[in-house]
């Protein structure tokens, strides 16, 4: 296995969660790996819940992004072992979700309101529009928001 | 049907040692594929929107863990079949979920029991099998007990709302708890013994705290795991599988 070139990886790691498209797979943590295998590219990701209906459409763009690069020898592969946590979303994928108006995952005592900053959330249903999110709402601004959840 | 998934199986197989684990990985993924099914006929029919989404979230969850599993299964077992194989092509005899997950989902007070017993023991198990030296089986179960404390905290504060809520929920939920005990001693058969003390402790302070009474009569159904249904499950295969059956390899 040896490096791949840095602009490979670039075009891999740019790929955007199809649910949340201001996150890349980086961002996310998805993405744990692309190396190069003899002539093959080999793409490594850990899905984020198992359910997750997206791991599909990212294998899928993963794929795309890559066919059109002119890279047609890679493989992708899905580990499940260590399993993904909330805690490999970086630094810049929690602003980003902030900023998308959606609560980065910092545990239910430490939500805020991510439109006024407001802390101390109410939550309003535990499973919300997608597996990854909870339904909040705010006490301050009165505004409902997505938590994306510990996990 | 006449060939079970135990025997027959042709050379290039990973031995008993193997054919062991693809059963102990199809015992799993069918529970939450059954389950899944069943938590899926709520939806556009829950109580209001809040509970529509949680039972398509727990549903998912299930089938998730499900499909992971069957595809590891399939590598395992190296004969070439994939998760929709096993989910779409076996009959009723050969899949081997508990009973429990594969009964009507009742009212919603019979759903939430069924998920509350069920729930509680896939904390013991996931738990467990995060320490797997299958390492593909540790990595799904970390996932999947992170699911199950969700899962959990949602059966067990629903339960409590409705045997502590009015006289009619208490009923009803009481009536759910004594429908389905027989069918919880199944859970903890073989290997799975150890699950049992800790999951009465749990189950009888919930059920305490929702004002129900534990079931007192001994007699307990087993056999879904030699695949000895009761007569459900056919009916949810059937209506799960009648593409499948009826334009044999149809794909979306």
């Amino acid at each position: 296995m040896v490096k791949v070139a840095a602009d490979t990886r670039r075009t891999v790691a740019s790929v955007v969660d199809p649910e949340i498209p201001v996150l890349t797979i980086e961002d996310l943590g998805i993405l744990r790996s692309v190396e190069q295998v003899g002539d093959v590219v080999v793409v490594t990701i850990t899905p984020t819940y198992s359910g997750c209906p997206a791991m599909r459409q990212i294998e899928d763009d993963i794929a795309t992004a890559l066919r059109r690069e002119a890279i047609d020898d890679f493989e992708i592969r899905v580990t499940h072992n260590p399993a993904w946590t909330t805690d490999w979303i970086s630094e810049e994928g929690h602003r980003k979700l902030a900023e998308f108006g959606i609560a980065p995952p910092t545990g239910l005592d430490e939500v805020l309101c991510p439109r006024c900053r407001a802390d101390s959330p109410r939550l309003v249903a535990q499973f919300g529009s997608t597996a990854c999110k909870a339904l909040m709402v705010c006490s301050s601004c009165g505004e409902p928001f997505d938590y994306f959840k510990e996990f | 049907m006449t060939e079970p998934v135990i025997s027959g199986a042709p050379q290039g197989t990973p031995g008993i040692a193997g054919e062991l684990d693809v059963i102990r990985l199809l015992n799993h993924a069918d529970d939450n594929m059954v389950l899944a099914q069943r938590l899926g006929e709520w939806i556009s029919n829950a109580p209001d929107l809040e509970l529509d989404i949680a039972m398509g979230n727990l549903a998912l969850d299930h089938l998730g863990v499900a499909r992971s599993l069957y595809t590891h299964a399939g590598n395992v077992e190296a004969r070439g079949r994939t998760e929709d194989d096993f989910a779409m092509k076996r009959p009723e005899r050969e899949f081997t979920n508990l009973l429990l997950v594969e009964q009507p989902n009742g009212d919603f007070a019979q759903t939430i029991v069924r998920q509350l017993f069920f729930d509680l023991y896939q904390q013991h198990l996931w738990a467990d099998l995060a320490n797997d030296e299958d390492e593909t089986v540790a990595g799904i179960a970390a996932k999947a007990a992170k699911e199950n404390a969700y899962h959990r905290e949602f059966s067990g504060n629903w339960l409590v709302r409705l045997g502590d809520g009015t006289i009619e929920s208490h009923r009803r939920a009481q009536e759910a708890v004594d429908a389905l005990w027989m069918f919880t001693g199944e859970m903890f058969q073989g290997d799975a013994a150890i699950y049992r003390e800790g999951w009465e402790t749990v189950t009888g302070a919930i059920l305490a705290e929702a004002t129900l009474t534990v079931p007192q009569d001994p007699y307990q159904k087993s056999g879904g795991r030699v695949g000895f249904h009761t007569e459900h499950l056919g009916f949810l295969l059937a209506e799960m599988q009648w593409m499948q059956r009826s334009y044999p390899e149809m794909t979306w």
